[in-house]
């Protein structure tokens, strides 16, 4: 008989745990970590988000680094393009000039004359600067008075004479002082004499090329100078890397000034809506029945309202008082509008997760509706709330850019980018730098958020997930 | 299917009744008197004009008196353009900026459809890289900045070739549609072109395509046949809301093309706070965009049985 | 990812297919017609708006008053020169206290009736008639009784006009009214046929057809919003001294830049320019027009006294402060405007002589100094530490907004003065005037008929376009005394001690006489800009081969 093995007590110790064997060959990761490992891998979104925080960068510490007023009007350098900085000639201030009259010259001419002779001896009186040019000439034989014309461009004959600055007519008045918006370039004045009715088609023309200067009182208001300074010597005028706009302020202070409004209205409107929607749509979608159908039946009202024509009758029936800057009205329009696609959105989700069979299980297993909907509902509508904000803020950017456009923005003197289009637009052809900067900074924060919800929308998929 | 078209019809005038509630109180809320003028008039004359408009009578009683010409059809006479009904200037205003959303529209889609498929085509190839960096500035850059742009070009082009090539701002003919219709699809075009893409992407891994590969079907027959038409579903879906949006946001084009749109006439309309006309197009666009979805809801429902019987 | 050949596809000709089809769609619709014409004498312009009004009786705005001159005339008109002549009045005699116009036989309405003593008698009546609510009633203010009935006060039968027969046409004045008959040029005076504005009812304007014409020209093609069409009335009295045939108005939009895109393309004849678009046209070669529009541009104080601006010192400081000439030139920009200096403009006519060179204005240069004084003594009288902040109220245009951000850099840098700008719409801006709820507000007036009064009552305590409620007995004396003269010296005398009041009072802050500059087609002869009524004058212009 073979002996039985007896049962010794080390037969009864637990096995060894073997978990080694089931040990997952990736870390364990969260739905978030894995998102992010995602979006990390997409290298525009990336970018994108380097940009967003850029310009997130750009409005808060931009003013701290370049810290020019932006409501600062420099009078000498309107509409300036981009360009290294200037220097200009210290003149004294202002004096009126009264052009010299010829008494032995008739202010009329006698009768009409068939032909006048060309203008002779026209020159320039003193040294012309960018605060006055003056001109004089010799008075016409029968001249009843001349007109002046400048042009920045070499006219030929008869044509491109320019701007019509003044027309005299006073055949013995024999001079003209032009203080028009003038820069330091080469302008062509234009002299045709008339017979105080009809310009005659003989033309003189007289090449000018102003220094750029400033006078004593604009240096000093502007802190360019000591009082002691006298006039003649150079002074450097303020630097203007993105150049001015049409009062000479600076572009780049403004450009600052406005990212924070349009990005206020872009972030801080998408936001509150969003999550006004989100509570909204979780409220109708959790409780379901009679509420849910009340609640989403009022949301397809506003979803009906046209959204143009209701932004525009919105913003100007909450009115702006003075010195606001309007960006509360626009924000208040913006949200009583748009929540309630999100809501409708969160709605969705909600019935779609409320069915799913993770959430029956948690509910036999005793988990209260407070618990479901912190553990499970929220984490899972999170990655569409995400996507929507993302792609709300282009959206807002875009609204507030073109009712800003269309004079129904926010109110000047308060820039946002749109405002800005809409000045730099008017005068795109002279002076395109002041479209081109606020065009492409709204062109780059929409870009920037739309490639990262496109980022988003990939990495939050859980279908994606799977697929790798 | 008749009860649920005549309950979305119903609901669809519920929903028309509140825009209107809504236009009424926003209008009345905005401040400002509507018969004031640049020359200052005295109180004898504005009491007069205010009985012509029914401006002296309470606010709940004009509230009941604009719903019940709204009820026959009728949105009274502009504030501003005197002795002119407000239903003439939708009837002659509102079909242009219909053609010109429809034009728009059109090309947005073929556009958008085309270059979606041919990205789709060539994915991570030149062409898909090309196109892909033109949507993302359609995408990216303001409508008006386009409509600037796109009217400049057309009289450099004119200038440079000494003929009307085009022209430059106006009404009337095709020609003048043309670009005005491009600067408005542009935005629409683009998203659809993303939308097409992605959608075309998504159906090429799909089981039917495997299949009908399998079976060996041609490429060309496999692409028409199978993917393309199955891609533009999501595409013609989301048509609906972009014609509304296009139609109604079209006043920069009006505006810079000189194009005679409600769009236009609603901006002046509200600087000169004239309450029937305000109130006529809003009211009329809120029922054109209304019927419009239940239209689409609808057509959907005859399509897809899935839609009516939830 | 599944990779299969899709080369065989590239067949797809699409895109060429479909840009072909636009280019021949394009050419196809050939885009015929100049904006001028020669041999058809056709000119081609745009419209800044639809006309709003075309009833003469209640138009205001410039692009209907625009319209109604060329399709409408008056008992009297200007003529190519822009003096004053016969209209439907051959002739007429004016006194202190009446005017008789004698009508020519041959004034015919469109539909062939003549035009008759008794169509101004009802026009008038109409106009006066508080019924018709028209804005524009004052103009027949100076007619016996017309302000009374205007208010309610009188019958509309006591008006002082009276059809003696068919073509005797009868005024009794209310005052000595020197500019009389320049009212008889101006739109609202036109005569309106009875039978027909009562047959065509509400609808009356409303359409081409709805108007009674007996103008030089008459519309013939009116598209709401898009275009307007005016073509010669043959039943026009004087028709062979006009020459053009067709003045169309192709397009109607306010956006200049468009407007310069359609003169560059040929496709209108004439357009105006602002500080925007002048640059594009220069870089055109084109040979740019100046005019000058009338009006004058001014800030308004408000001075109702719980406002800090009835403070006579304060409105000095700002007074001394301001540099027009600077605002001329480096902020409006464009060459025409004059830097402002009085209410009254530089064309304003004297006794001879334009009455700014008979009685020259008061300029002065900006000085910092005085004005840091004259504030430190308006803080003084007011009792106040610092100033508050100030409300400018402004409309929102861009020119208007663009000088209110100039006004509140400039009073910020130089006075340390706040400024707090208001911008709001047309009906907001003007609800905020009248209920004087603001303290600066930025103004605007034009001339309504050519004569000094039209800008000189309008700080009168009585003018109700007096919105900052400026008061001042010897202000009120003078206009009055202006008023009922006939006598140019005298009335001119007295405007003159307006004009010191206004400068020493510092009632306004004159800012500029606009200016405009423009352009015209260089075949287009004989277009005559005006200052008062239609504006551009097309009625005697011709276009030269």
């Amino acid at each position: 008989m073979i002996p039985h093995p007896a049962l010794q007590a080390d037969d009864f110790t637990p096995e060894r745990s073997t978990d080694s064997l089931e040990q997952l060959s990736r870390p364990s990761l969260s739905y978030w970590q894995d998102a992010w490992i995602r979006l990390k891998k997409n290298t525009r979104a990336i970018i994108s988000l380097y940009l967003i925080i850029g310009l997130a960068l750009f409005t808060i510490l931009g003013p701290f680094l370049w810290t020019k007023d932006p409501s600062a009007q420099d009078l000498d350098q309107i509409s300036q393009a981009p360009a290294l900085p200037k220097t200009a000639l210290l003149v004294s201030d202002y004096l009126p000039w009264t052009p010299p009259v010829d008494q032995g010259h008739p202010a009329e001419p006698t009768g009409y004359p068939d032909t006048l002779d060309a203008v002779t001896g026209f020159a320039i009186v003193g040294t012309p600067n960018t605060q006055s040019i003056r001109l004089t000439w010799s008075p016409v034989q029968d001249a009843g008075g001349y007109s002046i014309y400048r042009s920045e461009s070499e006219p030929s004959g008869l044509q491109g004479l320019g701007l019509p600055l003044e027309t005299i007519d006073a055949g013995n008045i024999l001079g003209f002082e032009d203080r028009l918006n003038l820069k330091s370039q080469t302008y062509f004045y234009s002299i045709i004499p008339t017979d105080g009715l009809d310009e005659f088609d003989v033309v003189t023309t007289l090449k000018v090329t102003p220094v750029q200067s400033i006078t004593m009182s604009q240096a000093l208001e502007r802190g360019l100078i000591d009082p002691s300074d006298a006039p003649g010597r150079s002074v450097s005028l303020a630097f203007h890397p993105f150049g001015t706009d049409y009062l000479g302020r600076d572009m780049l202070a403004r450009l600052m000034q406005g990212a924070r409004v349009s990005l206020f209205i872009g972030v801080v409107a998408p936001f509150i809506y969003v999550l006004f929607g989100v509570f909204y749509g979780g409220f109708a979608g959790y409780l379901g029945g009679k509420i849910d159908q009340f609640l989403m039946r009022f949301a397809d009202f506003v979803v009906a309202l046209p959204f143009l024509l209701f932004m525009i009758l919105f913003k100007i029936g909450f009115g702006i008082g003075p010195g606001e800057s309007g960006i509360l009205p626009m924000l208040v329009a913006l949200i009583l509008l748009l929540w309630p696609s999100t809501a409708r959105l969160v709605r969705g989700q909600v019935l779609k997760i409320r069915e799913q069979g993770y959430i029956e299980a948690a509910r036999l297993l005793g988990g209260r509706p407070s618990y479901l909907i912190a553990r499970h509902i929220i984490p899972n509508t999170m990655g569409v709330i995400l996507v929507t904000l993302t792609f709300a803020v282009p959206s807002a950017i875009f609204t507030e850019a073109f009712l800003s456009f269309i004079g129904m923005g926010v109110a000047p003197p308060t820039p946002s980018w749109g405002s800005m289009c809409n000045e730099g637009v008017k005068t795109m052809l002279s002076h395109p730098h002041e479209l081109f900067f606020p065009a492409l900074f709204i062109s780059i924060t929409v870009l920037a958020f739309n490639l990262l919800g496109d980022g988003l929308t990939e990495a939050l998929d859980s279908k994606m997930r799977s697929r790798e | 299917m008749l009860k649920y078209t005549l309950g979305r019809i119903l609901s669809g005038l519920v929903t028309i009744w509140f825009i209107a509630t809504a236009t009424f109180l926003a209008m009345h809320a905005v401040p400002g008197d509507p018969l004031m003028n640049e020359k200052a008039t005295t109180p004898e004359i504005r009491e007069n004009l205010a009985r012509k408009y029914g401006l002296d009578k309470p606010i709940v009683e004009q509230y009941v008196i604009y719903l019940g010409n709204m009820v026959q059809g009728d949105f009274g006479i502009s504030f501003t353009q005197q002795n002119r009904k407000v239903n003439d200037i939708i009837q002659d205003h509102f079909p242009v900026s219909a053609a010109l959303g429809i034009l728009a529209i059109t090309f947005a889609a073929l556009g958008g459809i085309l270059w979606g498929a041919l990205t789709a085509l060539y994915r991570n190839q030149l062409p898909d890289i090309i196109i892909m960096f033109l949507v993302i500035l359609g995408i990216s850059v303001p409508s008006f900045v386009f409509a600037a742009l796109g009217q400049l070009l057309l009289v450099n082009i004119n200038q440079w070739f000494n003929i009307s090539f085009l022209p430059v701002a106006g009404w009337g003919t095709f020609a003048h549609m043309i670009v005005p219709s491009l600067v408005l699809g542009l935005g629409t075009m683009a998203l659809l072109t993303r939308l097409m893409r992605s959608s075309m992407l998504e159906i090429v891994n799909e089981d039917f395509i495997r299949t009908a590969r399998a079976k060996g079907l041609s490429p060309s027959r496999i692409f028409f046949q199978h993917q393309l038409r199955n891609a533009i579903l999501p595409v013609v879906t989301v048509l609906g809301p972009q014609i509304a949006a296009i139609t109604t946001g079209g006043f920069v084009v009006e505006l810079v093309f000189a194009i005679p749109g409600l769009g236009r006439y609603f901006v002046q309309a509200v600087q000169q706070l004239d309450y029937t006309v305000i109130m006529g197009t809003t009211v009329f666009y809120g029922a054109f965009l209304v019927f419009m979805v239940i239209l689409v809801d609808i057509i959907y429902g005859f399509i897809d049985p899935r839609v009516r019987l939830k | 990812m599944l990779d299969f050949d899709f080369r065989d596809l590239e067949s797809i000709t699409m895109p060429k297919f479909f840009i072909l089809t636009l280019f021949l769609f394009a050419f196809s619709n050939p885009i015929l017609a100049q904006s001028v014409d020669a041999a058809a004498q056709t000119v081609k312009i745009a419209l800044a708006q639809e006309p709003p009004q075309l009833n003469n009786m209640t138009a205001t705005d410039q692009v209907s008053i625009f319209v109604l001159g060329h399709v409408m005339e008056g008992l009297t008109r200007y003529d190519r020169r822009g003096n004053l002549a016969p209209g439907v009045a051959e002739r007429w005699a004016l006194t202190e206290d009446s005017a008789t116009f004698w009508l020519r036989k041959d004034a015919k309405w469109s539909n062939g009736d003549p035009v008759t003593a008794h169509d101004f008698v009802f026009a008038w009546r109409n106009v006066v008639d508080p019924k018709t609510a028209s804005q524009y009633a004052f103009i027949l203010y100076p007619v016996k009784n017309a302000e009374a009935i205007n208010q309610g006060n009188k019958p509309l039968t006591d008006l002082g006009i009276e059809a003696i027969d068919d073509f005797t046409l009868q005024i009794t004045l209310e005052r000595p009214t020197g500019y009389f008959l320049k009212l008889t040029a101006f739109v609202t005076t036109f005569p309106v046929q009875e039978k027909f504005y009562r047959a065509a009812g509400s609808a009356y304007a409303a359409d081409s057809k709805d108007i009674l014409y007996n103008g030089a020209f008459r519309i013939s093609d009116w598209v709401h919003s898009a275009s307007l069409k005016m073509e010669k009335n043959p039943n026009y009295w004087n028709s062979e001294a006009i020459s053009l045939e067709v003045i169309d108005a192709e397009y109607i939009t306010a956006d200049t830049r468009a407007r310069l895109n359609l003169f560059i393309d040929d496709k209108i004849a004439y357009t105006q320019l602002d500080g925007e678009t002048y640059k594009d046209a220069l870089n055109n070669q084109f040979r740019i027009k100046k005019f000058v529009t009338g009006s004058v541009y001014f800030l308004e104080y408000n001075y109702r006294p719980e406002r800090i601006t009835h403070n006579k010192k304060l409105r000095q400081a700002i007074q001394a402060v301001f540099d027009a000439d600077e605002f001329v030139n480096k902020v409006l920009q464009t060459p025409g405007n004059l830097p402002g200096a009085s209410l009254f403009p530089s064309w304003i006519m004297g006794v001879n002589k334009p009455f700014r060179q008979e009685y020259p204005a008061v300029v002065t240069r900006p000085d910092l100094a005085k004005a840091k004084q004259l504030l430190q003594e308006a803080k003084a009288e007011l009792g106040l530490e610092a100033i508050p902040p100030l409300i400018l109220l402004v409309s929102d245009s861009p020119t208007a907004t663009k000088q209110a951000e100039y006004m509140q850099g400039m009073l910020k840098t130089k006075l340390d003065l706040d400024l707090k700008i208001d911008v709001q719409t047309f009906k907001q801006r003007l609800a905020k005037m009248t209920n004087g709820d603001f303290d600066i507000v930025g103004a605007g007036w034009g001339p309504d008929f050519d004569d000094i009064m039209t800008f000189g009552d309008l700080f009168a305590s009585w003018n109700l376009n007096n919105r900052g409620r400026y008061n001042n007995p010897e202000y009120d004396r003078l206009v009055r005394k202006a008023m009922n003269s006939n006598d140019p010296e005298v009335r001119m005398a007295a405007m003159a001690g307006l004009q010191t009041i206004v400068h020493e009072d510092a009632i306004i802050l004159p800012m500029y006489e606009q200016g405009v500059i423009y352009l015209q087609h260089p075949k287009i002869k004989g277009m005559r800009r005006t200052v008062v009524g239609s504006d551009p004058d097309f009625t005697y212009a011709r276009i030269v081969p």
